[in-house]
This record gives C-alpha cells, structure tokens and sequence, in this order.
C-alpha cells in the first residue's frame, strides 16, 4: 500500500468529498492566496481544482464557524477551517451554543451537517497558540469530535465527518502531519465513534488518540525490548466515545493507562478513567492511571515546553511503576 | 394592496397584541417560566416586513421573537402551547419562548445570544445564493446587537460576497434598560455605512411604511444588489421581559409613543379612510381574541414532552456509545436519536 502522510490524506479525503458532492464547500483563512493555500498546507491547490468552493475569508472565526452553520441549515456542507485551535475560542459562542444546540434545541427540526477543522497542539509558539482542547469540544453534546492518529483515520474519518448530517469537530494534530502511513488508493471511511486496536498485548491496555497515540506505540516498541507487550487502544473519536474496546482489553490485562496531551485537570483521561472503574471495577489490579499534560499555560523555551507534555518516555515510566507497585 | 390585504395586516398585529397580553397574563399565572420578551408596541415590524417577503423566504430573529412565529407560519396555539413548554409546541417545549420556529415555513428561530444569529442568518443567504434558490433572507434583531462582534462580522461577509440578505434592526432604542445614546456612539445608519451597505432609517410604528421599505431592499436582494440594511424605529410599551420592572422609562415618554400606536394608527389613518368599516375591524378583534383563547385552553390542556424524548435530536442521525445516563455502574448505553429509546 502507499504511505502518505497525514497532512496528504486529509487533502486527498477533501478532494473526493468535493469532487462526489458539490455542495461540499470550504472556507477559512489563508487557504487560497497565502503560501499557495493554507497555513499548514492542507488545502493547497484545492482552490484551484475547486475556485468557487474553496473561499479565503476575512479573520472573524466567530463568523467562520457562524455562517458556516447558517449555510449548513440552508443545504450546503460547509467545512470550516480554524486557522489553529486557539482560535476557535473565538467561536466558542457559536460552537457551543448554536453549532451544538440547533437540532436538539429545535427538536429536530434544524440539521447543521458542517464540519470544524482545525489544527490542534503545540510548536515552540507559547501559551497563546500551543494547546489541546480535546477535553474542551468532547464536553459538548450535539457535537461530535475525532482525533485521528494516523494518515488512514485522517481520510477515512473526515470523510465520515463531511459525510455526516450532525456538526463534526476535526481535531487534526499539529505535530503529525508530516508523519506517513499507509493509505489505500481505494475508497474507504472510516466511521465515527469506533476505537481500534493499534497494537496487541497483554501486559498493560493503553488507551490513547492523535499525538499520543503515537507516543503510545513508541513506548510500545521500546518496552517489547524488554519483554512487556503493550495493548494500545486507539479511541480516534472522543464523542461519541466508544470504551469498548478498552474495556474488553483490560478485563484481559487488568492494568489500563490513559494517554492524554492535554492538560489533566478535568479532562478527557478523567473522564475515561471515571468510567472505566465504573464499568470494570472488579478486573482491575491497578488504578487507572493517568498519563496528561501538565496543567500550566505552555512556555515557549524549549526544555519547558518539553517538560510539560508527555511523550514516549514518559509512558514507558507509567507502564514500568505501574507494574511494579503492588496493590 | 386590496382591502383584503390591508385588513390581514391588521388582524395579524390585532393577534401578536392579543397573544401578548395573554401570555403576560399566563406568566403572571406561572403556567410561563422563565423569560418572557414581549412585543407589544412592535407589531408593526414583522407584520409589516413579514408582508412583503415571499412564503419561502428564509428568516431569522432574536428571542422577541412570538410575533414571528405568527406571522411566519405558525399558529397562536403552537407559540402558546411551546411558551407552556408543551409536546404541541413550536419546539415540542424544547426552545421556549425565545426559540421559537417553523423551519417547514423557512422560520428559522429565534435566537437568545444577542447578536449571535447574525453570521448564521448570512450563512443562510449564502446558501440560497449558491444554491440559486432565489430565496432572500430577513435578519431581525435588536438595536443593541448593533455593538457585538458578529453584528461587525456578519455585514462585513454580507457585503464581502454580496449575499442577498437583510438586516433590519428592530430599533426600540433601549437594551434591556440601557438607552440607544449610553450603548453606541454614532446614528444607526452610520453602523452600515462602514460597510458600504444600501441603508433606510423606517417609521416602526407605520405598517405600510416597513412593509415598502422591505419591498425596496427585497428587491435589491432578489435582483443580486446584495444586503441592505433597516434602521426601524420603534418602541415596546412593556418592560424588556416580563422580569423587568420597567423603571428606567418614563411614563410619558411610553405614553408618548402609546399615541403613535402601530394598529390604532393604521385603522384610523388608513383602514377607515379606505371605506372599512368599525364593524368589521370589531369583528376581527373578537376573532383573535376568540383564537388566543382557544390557544391558551389548547395550549393547558396540551401534555408536557416525553420524558424518553429527552434524548431525541441531540444528533440527527443514530448515535451508538453515548454516555447517556447518568446512573452508576452502567455500560455505556446504546440509543437511537430521533426515536424513544
Ligand atoms: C451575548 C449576550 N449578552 C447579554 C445578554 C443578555 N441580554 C438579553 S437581551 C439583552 C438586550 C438586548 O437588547 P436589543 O438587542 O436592543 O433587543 P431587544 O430586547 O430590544 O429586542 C441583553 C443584554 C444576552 N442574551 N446575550
Ligand atoms: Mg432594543
């Protein structure tokens, strides 16, 4: 099969979307003129092949997301890049209280099949533009959130979301998209709220999703050097979230850790771990752990952004005490 | 217009009267919670806009938003019966009085975030014009939604992609308490003029005069001139909600405007001069009294929703593994939107 990589496969996903269904529109900032077509690149040259369908639009994200609804409601598929995922906070009115809300809230009566894109992690650029609002969008119901890890899951699971009659938050992770993978010429999706299996095992379940994921299956492959066997479980959707797969894998290794980027006060790992011991209390042989972010606005000096993240290593350390503590 | 027409006009502010002070009574008798925006004193914009936009015209307001439904397809026993918060309602209870919709009739809500409304109400416009529906679309809102990021946003994109759209500004020149001249510092009309934007300032107590300022700029949006703009002076005589004491106001300034009244001016300025006659217009008053008291048995003895509705439409296609439930100690549960569990 042909590797590509993640940024690639969420281009291509558009293109075919686009190219099967014309009311598939995308607007955002600096995705036509700016260096050829988008800040990081996604959309270039989609303009060109697509000139009326692929829009720059002013800055005003507030309106992005906004009007993307409006044009949802009114027939279109809009989908709507945020330039990075700090700058949804900007729409957080429209997505929280009117993205979300317009088909419960009209009893059925309003459909907004849209999509949010948007870029979501860190890159030297500080508190302001270096975050994780995983935890954040998953809260919400009336949307749906993915987090795709790998080129395979990009396409398949945006071409889901352009697909799907409910609003969609893309969270495409920053520090993968130049990473490759594996990705049929042929067409596939891959549906929203399945998880997957990454990896086999069976000394400790790790439960994980876009960067971390594959963190996760690093720190696989260096603790199978010495002889543990890491399950990694990849939710790729946060919303709805399907815990099965991490439930029927820790009824088989009784130790679970959920790997998270984001910062761990009150987020997803939290909520994971909560219903994991609700649900398989009596298999665990551990707690469930944790592994998160730390909880501090994110520096911009090198070794200190480092330090607040978790990588690779840091999972090959919770999996090692973990396995050593007795309870 | 023909006689017909005229009354029409008349008989639907005689209804948004009427339906009002009902549901004013209804609140006062806790079988209305929460927030009740009133519209007395304003009947004449949405008639009078409402009028002279086709059936299918895509449109949008804020939470004062009773007179729109009636005007925009619903009946007063649906506004009524979703007010009492029942499974009859416009919103099957769900929205309340400030979400009001038919979006079977292209009434697409009211909306309670002031000013939030307006980059959806263009994303609307946008779609009918790729579309090529021909479709226009009304954006009523208030005149302090003028000052809020997305009103600024919203113009800016009409005008940009020159999207067949109106924005008229129900200007009854408080916000809440707040007085027009202590919430923007420059005339209305100068709001639009940043924006390039085709602007008329309207006589919002003058049915006919909103109803031929809507036919000029439906015009402009139906013949591809893009959005225009209406700054409709007008007046509520009640409180901003049925929670506001109404201090702020003088009572001869609402007395004032009370003698510029939008239906007693049109039956006597127009309709009577016209050859109607008082007994007709009488006739139609005890008609939409006689239909807002059939609304308020209708909507009392309506049931409430479903409790195993509760879930229905959070999304509109099936959804599976959503934690739904609250209780300890349960798997995640399966449910099916759009249907009862
Ligand atoms: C973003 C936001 N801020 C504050 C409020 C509370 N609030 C509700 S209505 C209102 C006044 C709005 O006045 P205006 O836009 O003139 O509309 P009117 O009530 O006169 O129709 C305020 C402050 C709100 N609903 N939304
Ligand atoms: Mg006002």
């Amino acid at each position: 099969m042909p590797e590509i990589t993640y940024k690639e496969a969420l281009k291509r996903a558009l293109r075919e979307e686009m190219t099967r269904d014309k009311n598939v529109v995308i607007w955002g900032e600096d995705i036509v003129a700016y260096a050829g077509g988008g800040a990081y690149g996604v959309t270039t040259g989609l303009a060109k092949e697509f000139p009326d369908r692929v829009r720059d639009v002013p800055i005003a994200e507030e309106a992005i997301v906004g009007v993307a609804l409006g044009a949802a409601m009114g027939g279109l598929r809009p989908v709507a890049e945020i330039m990075t995922v700090n700058f949804t906070l900007v729409a957080w009115d429209q997505i929280v209280q009117h993205v979300a809300k317009v088909s419960h809230m009209f009893n059925g009566q309003i459909k907004a099949p849209m999509v949010i894109r948007t870029p979501n992690g860190h890159g030297r650029t500080a508190a302001t533009h270096s975050q994780n609002f995983d935890g954040w969008f998953a809260h919400v119901p009336g949307l749906k959130v993915v987090v795709p890890a790998t080129p395979y899951d990009a396409k398949g699971l945006l071409k889901s979301a352009i697909r799907d009659d409910d609003p969609v938050v893309v969270l495409e992770s920053i520090n993968l998209y130049a990473t490759k993978g594996e990705v049929p010429d042929a067409e596939y999706i891959v549906p929203i709220g399945v998880s997957d299996y990454k990896r086999r095992g069976s000394a400790v379940t790790i439960v994980s999703w876009g960067r971390m994921l594959v963190e996760s299956l690093k720190a696989a492959e260096l603790l199978s050097k010495e002889g543990i066997e890491l399950e990694v479980v990849d939710l790729r959707s946060l919303r709805p979230l399907d815990l099965s797969l991490a439930l029927e894998s820790v009824r088989q290794t009784h130790r679970i850790i959920v790997v998270e980027e984001q910062m761990r006060t009150v987020g997803m790992g939290a909520e994971i771990a909560a219903s994991i011991q609700e649900m398989a209390f009596n298999d665990l042989d551990a707690p469930v752990a944790r592994v998160s972010g730390l909880d501090v606005p994110m520096p911009y000096a090198r070794n200190l952004e480092r330090a607040t993240l978790p990588y690779a290593e840091t999972v090959v350390e919770a999996v090692k005490a973990m396995i050593q503590k007795q309870y | 217009m023909d006689k017909d027409g005229l009354l029409n006009l008349y008989r639907q502010m005689q209804l948004i009267r009427a339906f009002e002070d009902a549901s004013a009574q209804q609140y006062t008798r806790a079988k209305i919670g929460g927030f009740l925006h009133l519209y007395n004193g304003q009947e004449a914009v949405a008639v009078g806009a409402s009028s002279a936009l086709n059936p299918d015209d895509d449109v949008v307001c804020n939470y004062r938003d009773h007179g729109w439904g009636l005007v925009r397809g619903s009946t007063a026993r649906e506004v009524m019966a979703e007010l009492f918060g029942r499974a009859t309602g416009t919103t099957g209870g769900r929205g309340g009085s400030m979400h009001v919709a038919n979006v079977k009739h292209h009434f697409w809500g009211g909306y309670g975030i002031v000013g939030a409304h307006l980059p959806l109400a263009t994303g609307l416009a946008v779609a009918a014009q790729y579309l090529g529906t021909g479709r226009i679309t009304l954006c009523s809102m208030g005149d302090g939604s003028t000052n809020i990021g997305t009103f600024h946003a919203a113009l800016n994109w009409a005008k940009l992609w020159n999207a067949p759209i109106i924005f008229m500004v129900e200007n009854n020149q408080y916000a809440m308490g707040t007085p027009y001249e202590i919430h923007s510092p420059v005339p209305m009309s100068r709001k639009a003029a940043s924006y390039d934007m085709y602007s008329e300032d309207v006589d919002g107590m003058d049915v006919m005069a909103v109803r031929e300022a809507l036919c000029r700029v439906a015009d402009r949006a139906r013949t591809g001139q893009g959005p225009s703009f209406l700054n409709v002076i007008t007046y509520r005589y009640r409180g901003h909600s049925m929670a506001d004491p109404d201090v702020q106001r003088s009572k001869e300034e609402i007395n004032l405007w009370k003698q510029r009244d939008p239906i007693t001016s049109f039956a006597s300025n127009v309709l009577l001069k016209k050859g109607v006659t008082t007994a007709e217009l009488e006739a139609i008053d005890a008609a939409v009294e006689a239909e807002v008291d059939d609304a308020v048995k209708f909507a009392d003895a309506s049931p409430e929703p479903a409790r195993d509705t509760l879930f229905n439409y959070v999304y509109q296609q099936p959804v599976e593994n959503m934690q739904i439930d609250g209780s300890l100690f349960k798997p995640p549960t399966l449910y099916r939107n759009g249907h009862a569990r």
